[in-house]
């Protein structure tokens, strides 16, 4: 082939019949769908995650609103109890995996390059390979929704023994669990490279932005986690067709050493998705505050803290599985620990926004509600946390608002924040700001009514994963139900705004915020940034 | 060409060494299940009790101490076996052996393999309830329709903690059948 080939775009796709693969080409992306299928170019397959992350947060919501349409009256109205079992259970696997973690995993891959100074993802090869393992992963899974017994219906947990009692879907919902956990560590695997071996010259560990920091202990959660979470998946699979015992109580197995695994992963699990969205919210409320992050190096070792204690803290979500009172106790005080480096945190984020010189657009708003939600999220956590207190929350719909408040206002309003954020770098066009404040404004009502009420029905003894409940919750039930469906089609709101961003609008300058270039190498860029960027290191304060 | 080189080195160590900690982290999973087993079996945390029948020592009979026992019979999966036992409560004393009689009916037309699982509550009594002859140490065959009796001789270690004054033997029947056939 010769050089004057490598620059001609259209024929890119003769280059990989070729077996040509050169990711330091000089060049714009090739043209067609076939761009997308070979891509090894960090910001496409950003915009792979994050396009998929936004359909699977679409899909998911919409079993959410399968659910909350059944709840929204006691009785049995529009879905069968099998199939309500059903979706909450894809419900929970298609935001947790398919949403919320590929979302973070497309942040990284846009920002961390542009932020550290490097020309793209370290094995970029590989890159391309952990994002298209997803859709296979997501059609095993929703493949399971048309088979005998339906899809799995035991709750994401996929406890043993009921979730061995379900029909077809077993080995089918567990290889996609497999194919998720092979493409996640593909991805920490590609982000620590990254970072450890491309920093550009005099980027160093401490002047690194949070949102990198955060995703570099994300992604040793992850290589630690996720092989324990597949190990356990697949003992599922041998309990159920190979006659293995390992959670067969008949066989001398203990379907509790179930819980014990998926704990040992589920807990880090949920710092994988918050972790990262504490990074985008250390990084644009010292944008609109136009301060420094307040207490830089706090915020390093707080995150670092968060990631080794979310390993010891596992059984605070089996309280009521019969541990002796030294293991009810030692869990209690390792949880509550946790809310200390978490508190830094939000002292630091308050810190920072002190006599700063604030702005309130989109990304700033979303910011400061995800502060406080986030926040409140972290209280309920505190109160489960007291393990004689957790026998009357486990299993109601308090735990319910729990999570949510965490990962609907926390881990989803950090991704929105983050869009709004980068957005305009990523398309060259601003946004459109008065229907992204229309969005924020929408979704932070209806996210509270939306989930505030669960917490009453939960401390009145609402049990979780029921699709009919007795006529004294009713009330509350509706005001959900009511919340759920405006946050629902508010999100359509911000479908739109983004599709506005990339067709066009007003352009987006570099800085693109007031004083932005401060606050990171991406903002001296220009929007949108070349299909390379930093193919020469930049040259770092 | 040659920066890209070291490059690719410098990559590949790290890359290797990632990949080595997620295999020993998959290895790790599977090695909680041994540990687990063990662990239990040492500490008595999840009520699991020694399948495997004690020598009958004589103990100096406590006496002074009566301590409730209670029986519970449970079936898993509604396995259709009539499964009870003659005297639900007792109160009796540590160091002395005593004997109840389980009895187990099959209700089918097909021969039955069943498996017994114990479990004892509070936990913490677990190591002290010592079973000289038990139904839970091997598999139970059922004929068709037959009704057998199931004898169990244990004793009550009197090292048994003070504060223990009443627990709960448990035994769930398994319906294992099907996986013996082939
Ligand atoms: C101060 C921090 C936190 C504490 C003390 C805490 C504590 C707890 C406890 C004790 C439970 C178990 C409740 C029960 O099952 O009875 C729980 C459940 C849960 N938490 Fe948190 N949590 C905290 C932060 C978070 C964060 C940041 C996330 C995610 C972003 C999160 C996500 C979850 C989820 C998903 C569950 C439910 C799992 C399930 O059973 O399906 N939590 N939390
Ligand atoms: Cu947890």
């Amino acid at each position: 082939m010769t050089e004057a080939t490598h620059e001609e775009y259209a024929i890119h796709d003769e280059h990989f019949a070729h077996g040509h693969h050169d990711e330091h080409d000089h060049h714009g992306p090739a043209k067609g769908f076939m761009r997308w299928v070979f891509t090894t170019n960090h910001k496409d397959i950003g915009t792979l995650y994050l396009v998929t992350a936004l359909i699977m947060f679409l899909v998911g919501g919409a079993m959410a609103l399968v659910i909350r349409a059944e709840l929204f009256e006691p009785g049995m109205q529009y879905v069968d109890p099998a199939f309500f079992n059903q979706m909450t259970t894809l419900h929970a696997l298609i935001m947790v995996f398919g949403a919320v973690m590929p979302a973070f995993v497309g942040f990284a891959n846009w920002m961390i390059p542009m932020m550290i100074g490097a020309p793209d993802m370290a094995l970029p090869r590989m890159n391309n390979w952990s994002f298209w393992i997803l859709p296979f992963a997501f059609t095993l899974l929703a493949s399971t929704l048309f088979m005998e017994g339906g899809a799995p219906a035991a709750g994401w947990t996929l406890y043993p023994p009921l979730v061995l009692q379900g029909g077809a879907h077993l080995p089918f919902a567990i290889f996609s669990v497999h194919l998720l956990g092979m493409s996640s560590i593909m991805g920490a695997i590609n982000i620590i490279v990254t970072v450890f071996n491309m920093r550009a010259p005099g980027m160093t560990l401490m002047k690194l932005p949070l949102f990198v920091w955060t995703w570099v202990i994300t992604a040793f959660l992850l290589i630690a986690v996720m092989p324990v979470f597949a190990g356990a998946v697949t003992m599922l699979l041998t309990d159920k067709f190979f006659g293995t015992s390992f959670f067969n109580a008949a066989g001398g197995g203990d379907p509790v050493l179930y819980q014990h695994l998926f704990w040992f992963f589920g807990h880090p699990e949920v710092y994988i998705m918050i972790l990262p969205s504490f990074g985008v919210i250390s990084t644009i409320i010292p944008t609109f505050a136009r301060k420094p992050l307040f207490g830089y190096s706090s915020m390093v070792y707080a995150t670092a803290s968060i990631g080794f204690l979310s390993f010891i803290v596992w059984a605070h979500h089996q309280y009521t599985v019969g541990m002796p009172l030294a293991g009810e106790l030692y869990f209690t005080y390792a949880t509550m620990l946790i809310a200390v480096p978490t508190g830094v945190k939000v002292f630091n984020w308050v810190a920072t926004m002190w006599k700063g010189a604030m702005t309130f657009e989109t990304p700033m708003l979303f910011a400061i509600a995800f502060v406080v939600l986030f926040t409140m999220g972290g209280f309920t956590g505190l109160m489960m946390s007291i393990s004689p207190a957790d026998l009357q929350y486990h299993d109601t719909y308090f735990i319910v608002a729990h999570f949510h408040y965490v990962l609907v206002p926390g881990a989803v309003f950090a991704l929105f924040a983050g869009t709004y954020y980068w957005l305009p770098k990523w398309t060259g066009h601003m946004y459109d700001e008065k229907l992204g404040k229309l969005h924020f404004w929408l979704s932070t009502v209806s996210v509270n009514v939306l989930f505030f009420p669960q917490h009453f029905l939960g401390l009145a003894g609402m049990p979780r994963r029921i699709p009919d409940y007795a006529v004294q919750f009713a009330e509350f039930n509706a005001m959900s139900s009511v919340g759920a469906f405006i946050f629902g089609f508010s999100q359509l709101i911000f479908v739109w705004v983004v599709i506005k961003a990339i067709r066009g609008g007003e352009k987006a300058t570099d800085e693109v915020w007031e004083g932005a270039s401060e606050h990171g190498l991406e903002w001296t860029l220009p929007s949108p940034p070349p299909y390379h960027t930093w193919t020469t290191a930049p040259d770092i304060k | 060409m040659s920066h890209q080189e070291t490059d690719k080195r410098k990559h590949g160590r790290l890359v290797w060494g990632i990949v080595f900690v997620a295999l020993a982290m998959f290895g790790f999973g599977f090695a909680l299940a041994p540990f687990y087993s063990l662990f239990c079996e040492i500490t008595g945390l999840n009520g699991k009790v020694r399948t495997e029948a004690v020598d009958e020592v004589a103990y100096d009979v406590d006496v002074s101490r009566e301590i409730t026992i209670e029986f519970v019979t449970e079936l898993n999966e509604r396995m259709p076996l009539a499964f009870s036992v003659e005297t639900p409560k007792m109160k009796i004393h540590p160091g002395q052996y005593y004997t109840v009689k389980f009895y187990g009916e099959n209700l089918t037309d097909r021969p039955m393999l069943g498996r017994a699982i114990p479990s004892i509550t509070p936990g913490t009594a677990t190591a002290y309830l010592k079973k000289t002859e038990c139904f839970c140490f091997s598999e139970q065959r059922f004929e068709p329709h037959q009704r057998r009796e199931m004898p169990v001789r244990f004793v009550i270690d009197p090292g048994l903690p003070k504060d223990i004054k009443e627990m709960a033997l448990s035994y769930t029947f398994f319906d294992i059948s099907d996986t013996q056939k082939d």
